[in-house]
């Protein structure tokens, strides 16, 4: 009964995760092909489902404990389903943050062409898509390896706001559309972030190691 | 929540020369679901299933007052034995009548009413009770060994399948696996979600985890009233009672 049930719970969860990643693809896109309908869809229609379904699966976790309590590895898949269920809330959030600048820079003529935005956002999706993908086979290889491209993230996030400050400094009236390029990185960034915790949950999850705060190097 | 199939209506019970041992239970049972009653011992959770298929007042000086309804009809309208039939019972340690054959244990019911059936009707009976309670694989080559050779976890299931022999529509179960190890536990409880989807069955248990793991409403009993009845996962995460949380809490009980 258990393990039937934490199946559904995993698969909810997963499919969770996808809608998810597709709230941030489409925000990434909007911006970049200037699709408005495809911002509003993430702040109007994406957003409202991605809370309803959190707490969805946050209650099957919660009513799985009470009435199973799980031990062992089967404690540790419902306990971790639970944080990452909570952290892909979160990244639904930052694809509305993304959507919301979005709107406002693509009625405005851009500071400069889209070039590290892109591969971050590439760079952050596919981290994500790997840690679900980590969960879903169990794969403690793959979640540690996107635990290790978290730099990548974080320095492409530091080089667009190094080169915007210079914009910004040679032409003030772009300091708003700017500080939104800045945002929609910090966003992403933060998004990035997630997907590196949730590795980290399924490491645990898998082995029963805790390597978060930079534990890493004790793997 | 469904329909109910009992309808428990101010149900007092008690004992000779004693108080009441249940005052005043209002409680409706739902078809095709699991209900576990739960409470410390000596809260009149026996008592209650025993008043529902009408065995409280076999014991001398019993007393009982209120309504039981079975899909509307009164069952102290109806004969004892047809309320019998229709509302099973399985009790805490393995009973199989240790004469009989496990083939003569799963139609005891029909035998000890006298009732004649043809062989071939005796042997659809016999395999589809077994199989009910996945016994029939195990047992089908000794169907005419006595019932007490078997373990005590395939007693247990002898003694459900000598029940749904009888084609009742519910199945009391009163702490059916208290006497079993953890293994024939668990075969019990799978069996049970299985056979839900048959029969009603109420179940007394005085461990909690195993109404939670099961049921999919539970009545909390306390000192002869019902304290709580909710849907399973409600109690367990959010009951409303203090006296509900403090027994979930191990605080007594």
């Amino acid at each position: 009964m258990l393990r039937e049930r934490i199946k559904v719970l995993k698969d909810e969860m997963v499919s969770y995760a996808i809608f998810v990643q597709g709230m941030i693809e489409k925000s990434v896109k909007g911006l970049l092909t200037k699709q408005k309908e495809l911002l509003k869809e993430v702040i109007e229609k994406d957003e409202p489902f991605a809370n309803e379904e959190e707490i969805k699966i946050e209650e099957m976790c919660i009513t799985t404990i009470a009435k199973f309590e799980p031990k062992a590895k089967l404690l540790r898949e419902v306990l971790m389903v639970l944080k990452i269920n909570n952290d892909l809330e979160r990244i639904g959030d930052h694809a509305v943050n993304i959507a919301d600048s979005g709107l406002y820079l693509i009625e405005r003529p851009k500071v400069k062409p889209y070039i590290d935005l892109p591969r971050m956002s590439d760079e952050a999706i596919g981290m994500l898509k790997d840690s679900i993908d980590a969960f879903i086979n169990e794969d403690a290889k793959l979640a540690k390896d996107v635990c290790e491209r978290d730099d990548i993230v974080d320095n492409l996030r530091n080089q667009i706001s190094r080169e915007l400050i210079t914009y910004m400094l040679q032409d003030p009236t772009t300091i708003e559309r700017a500080l939104h390029i800045v945002k929609i990185s910090q966003n992403i960034e933060r998004t990035a972030d997630l997907a590196t915790n949730i590795a980290e949950d399924v490491i645990f999850m898998v082995e029963g190691k805790i390597i978060k705060h930079h534990k890493e190097e004790e793997i | 929540m469904g329909s109910a199939i009992l309808k428990i209506r101010n149900l007092y019970a008690g004992y000779k020369d004693g108080g009441w041992v249940l005052k005043g239970i209002n409680l409706d049972i739902y078809k095709n679901k699991i209900t576990a009653i739960m409470g410390p011992s000596g809260c009149g959770k026996s008592t209650f299933i025993r008043c529902i298929n009408r065995m409280h007042e076999v014991v001398d000086g019993a007393r009982i007052r209120g309504e039981i309804y079975l899909d509307d009809r009164s069952i102290f309208g109806m004969h004892p034995i047809i309320v019998r039939r229709k509302i099973g019972m399985v009790f805490q340690r393995p009973n199989p009548f240790p004469t009989m054959s496990i083939y003569d244990n799963v139609i005891a019911g029909y035998i000890l009413n006298g009732i004649k059936l043809k062989r071939e009707e005796k042997d659809h009976i016999v395999e589809d009770a077994l199989k009910k309670v996945f016994l029939w694989d195990e047992v089908k080559d000794k169907l005419h060994v006595k019932g007490t050779f078997l373990s005590g976890g395939q007693q247990q299931r002898l003694c459900i399948a000598r029940s749904l022999a009888m084609g009742p529509e519910v199945l009391l179960l009163d702490e059916p696996t208290s006497a079993l190890d953890p293994k024939a536990t668990r075969v019990i409880e799978d069996l049970l979600e299985e056979l839900k989807k048959d029969f009603t069955i109420i179940i007394v248990t005085h461990n909690a985890s195993q109404a939670a793991r099961i049921s999919d409403y539970t009545a909390f009993f306390y000192l002869g009233e019902l304290v709580e009845y909710e849907e399973t996962e409600r109690i367990f995460t959010v009951p409303k009672h203090p006296k509900t949380q403090e027994y979930l809490s191990g605080k007594f009980g």
